[in-house]
């Protein structure tokens, strides 16, 4: 309301100053590359008819959104995300429950359960595809010896297993910092009530846990909604079990096609900013770090 | 710090030496340059280097290694030409890719004596691969066609005809014998060089001779015809549609098949063997009625990248690592066809290759891919159609191809 006295005013200055460096790195390094991409989708260009490119307006949107194939990505990628997410979700909350509650050996269970995590994406996919490939794997002998990654609904189902068997221990860290946001008192109190254990859960441990949750769903949904690595190692995206990334891939890097390459692209920046949109204006997802309002 | 200090000038000078020679793209010691050539593992291909580096008139050559998959080695070389990276001299191409890079600027086109030798006592067949609108822009390493392959105790005489090899197939099976037929149905390369064929044997053309236009004819309609046909009939492999070449091998090998359409490598694997190979023999590709089969041929070229900084060391070291001696090693150990006729007459070939006149025949009535800068999209979309073939349904498959293939010539579709 006021004015700013002069020393604030100075104040302000200096910290914008401060800032400068910064921002000027993230312009080059994330801003650039993406003014870049725009640019780009807005051209024909083709790297195999150097001579042929041109601006071509919103041509390259129409043709991607009007292919089958981008579409049929579009939905695996939903499926991948929405059905990896809830199961970790499910699955990550009980773990949390679990180490929280550990009284022996605390530190050895916590350990043994982000060792998924720790392994590099690239390298489980890898020993999830020669499990799984006949002949040379156990779980494809379970399996009845079928080769289960050539077909597209068994492959998809294998993605995603591979997806929540990699990720449901950081779910689980994410749940577990939030887990000891609940006072201890609060859940005495409410045995002394009488509550039964489920009580306890819905009507305590996740109101009160609601902004962790919220976080971890946000990352771990924009996560999924980016899978690629999985993907090359265990399909490559054929028999129709390409995700947006593996067909913006196919199509930039495979096809040199950068004026389609990069509308997708845009696309998928398009629609990882509305899903983060939608979870922090929606439902109010707070960042880490920030104030949650007194939420607790 | 005083000592620091005089050193100073030495260190300036190695670091000066180092970023040069870096710069130059080229690090040997000696100030001798250094031809970097770029091609997948082939195992015998190092003492082929080493053979012309004996030979080299003041330069080395240097092996390295691309990846395994021929989409890998690919994406590897088209990355680095896109970005002019002036490290890469020879590069090993597939036959399919010439028209791509040389249309993007990316090789350098063989003139002069260049050109002669390499044309000098070539097969036409391959010498065609490497050419794009009218001019040379490789040197034809190997070449590859793929053979029918039977075994002699349960079909005494090889068909030669699908149709036939189909009812032989069938009658087998009826007798309780082993009579399926092994070919590559997996959607990959190796589907589009199969139903390249048949539309070649049939008299079909997918593109037209400008690489521009999409045909997709009745003559490819009736390849289609045939390939559905072959995967619903009782004689294909269950698992025809994930097979690639290796696995018909192995299938072929494990006693479930009577025939199998593959390459010449099969020979030299079956030969560890000994009880299945006395019965393995080779015939003609099946033709679609009557006549010579117009197998798809296939193989390696080099070609000289367009940033190199040695122009003249690496055509000259082109000449070597294809010359005769080079492909003859090359085929008695590592099994790729030579693409140099009078190779197959040499007398040391006839162990290691007895059917080499069977080869030198199909090479002859050979066929090739469509040719088109655009052959990556061009391959991807004609898997995808195709995948699985057994649902093909000629007619609309077809009218399907045509479009899509039109807008992948026009680099305007998606691919899939």
């Amino acid at each position: 309301m006021s004015a700013l006295s002069a020393g604030r005013k100075a104040e302000r200055r200096l910290g914008l100053l401060l800032c400068l460096p910064a921002i000027l790195v993230m312009a080059a390094v994330a801003g650039w590359p993406i003014v870049y991409s725009v640019w780009l989708s807005l051209r024909r260009y083709d790297l195999k008819f150097p001579d042929r490119t041109e601006f071509v307006g919103l041509d390259n949107y129409v043709t991607v959104l009007s292919s089958p194939y981008w579409w049929n990505a579009l939905w695996i990628t939903v499926v991948i995300t929405v059905v990896s997410v809830a199961v970790e979700l499910v699955l990550g909350m009980a773990l949390a429950l679990v180490m929280h509650r550990t009284l022996v050996g605390r530190g050895i269970v916590r350990t043994s359960t982000l060792i998924p995590y720790g392994i590099v994406t690239v390298v489980a996919a890898f020993s999830w595809r020669y499990a799984w490939t006949p002949g040379t794997g156990y779980l494809a002998e379970l399996a009845g010896g079928d080769p289960v990654l050539t077909e597209k609904v068994p492959a998809i189902l294998t993605v995603i297993l591979a997806e929540i068997w990699k990720t449901t221990p950081f779910m689980a860290l994410l749940l577990m910092a939030g887990l000891a946001l609940v006072p201890e008192d609060l859940l005495k109190a409410a045995a002394v009530d009488g509550a039964s254990a489920w009580q306890r859960f819905t009507r305590i441990i996740v109101p009160v846990m609601k902004p962790a949750i919220l976080v971890a769903l946000l990352f771990r949904t924009l996560d999924a909604f980016r899978i690629f690595d999985n993907l090359f190692v265990l399909t490559a995206g054929s028999q129709g079990t390409s995700s947006v990334s593996m067909v913006t891939y196919n199509n930039l890097i495979k096809g040199l096609n950068l004026g389609i390459g990069s509308t997708m692209s845009v696309l998928i920046f398009l629609a990882v900013a509305l899903i983060a949109f939608v979870f922090i204006k929606l439902f109010g997802t707070s960042a880490p770090g920030s104030d949650s309002e007194g939420r607790r | 710090m005083r000592g620091a200090y005089r050193r100073r000038p030495a260190v300036l000078g190695v670091v000066a030496v180092i970023a040069a020679a870096g710069l130059a793209g080229c690090g040997s010691d000696d100030g001798r340059i250094t031809v970097n050539v770029y091609k997948y593992p082939q195992e015998s291909f190092q003492k082929i280097v080493d053979r012309c580096n004996d030979q080299a008139d003041g330069y080395e050559i240097v092996y390295h290694k691309l990846p395994r998959e021929a989409d890998g080695q690919r994406e590897q070389l088209v990355r680095r030409l896109a970005a002019g990276d002036t490290g890469m001299d020879v590069l090993a191409l597939d036959v399919t890719w010439t028209a791509e890079l040389a249309e993007a600027g990316w090789i350098k086109e063989f003139t002069g004596a260049d050109k002669t030798a390499v044309e000098d006592g070539t097969l036409e067949t391959p010498l065609d691969t490497a050419r794009y609108d009218g001019k040379l822009y490789g040197a034809p390493d190997n070449t590859n066609v793929q053979l029918l392959w039977y075994r002699s105790d349960l079909v005494p005489t090889p068909p030669e005809t699908w149709d036939e090899m189909i009812e032989m197939g069938t009658k087998l099976k009826e007798q309780g014998k082993p009579g399926l037929i092994e070919a590559q149905g997996k959607q990959y390369e190796g589907l589009v060089v199969l139903y390249n064929t048949l539309v070649n044997s049939a008299g079909g053309r997918i593109v037209d001779d400008s690489g521009t236009k999409a045909l997709v004819d009745d003559g490819a309609v009736k390849a289609l015809e045939v390939l559905k046909k072959f995967a619903t009939s009782p004689v294909v492999d269950p698992s025809f549609a994930s097979s690639t070449e290796d696995v018909s091998r192995l299938a072929m090998e494990g006693g479930k098949a009577a025939f199998m359409l593959n390459w010449p490598y099969v020979y030299a694997a079956a030969q560890k063997k000994p009880d299945f190979a006395a019965n393995f023999k080779w015939a003609p590709y099946p033709s679609i009625d009557g006549g010579p089969a117009k197998v798809t041929v296939g193989g390696i070229n080099y070609a000289v990248s367009a940033f190199t900084e040695h122009s003249r060391e690496s055509f000259d070291a082109v000449r070597c690592l294809r010359d005769a001696e080079s492909q003859k090693f090359a085929a008695v150990n590592d099994g790729v066809p030579p693409t140099i006729e009078s190779v197959y007459d040499d007398p040391d070939m006839a162990k290691p290759y007895p059917m080499r006149d069977a080869i030198l025949d199909a090479l002859k009535s050979s066929g090739s891919r469509p040719v088109t800068p655009a052959y990556q999209n061009v391959s991807t979309v004609i898997s995808t159609i195709l995948s699985p073939p057994a649902d093909i349904d000629p007619k609309a498959t077809g009218d399907r191809m045509r479009a899509e293939l039109q807008d992948a010539l026009d680099s305007k579709g998606v691919l899939p």
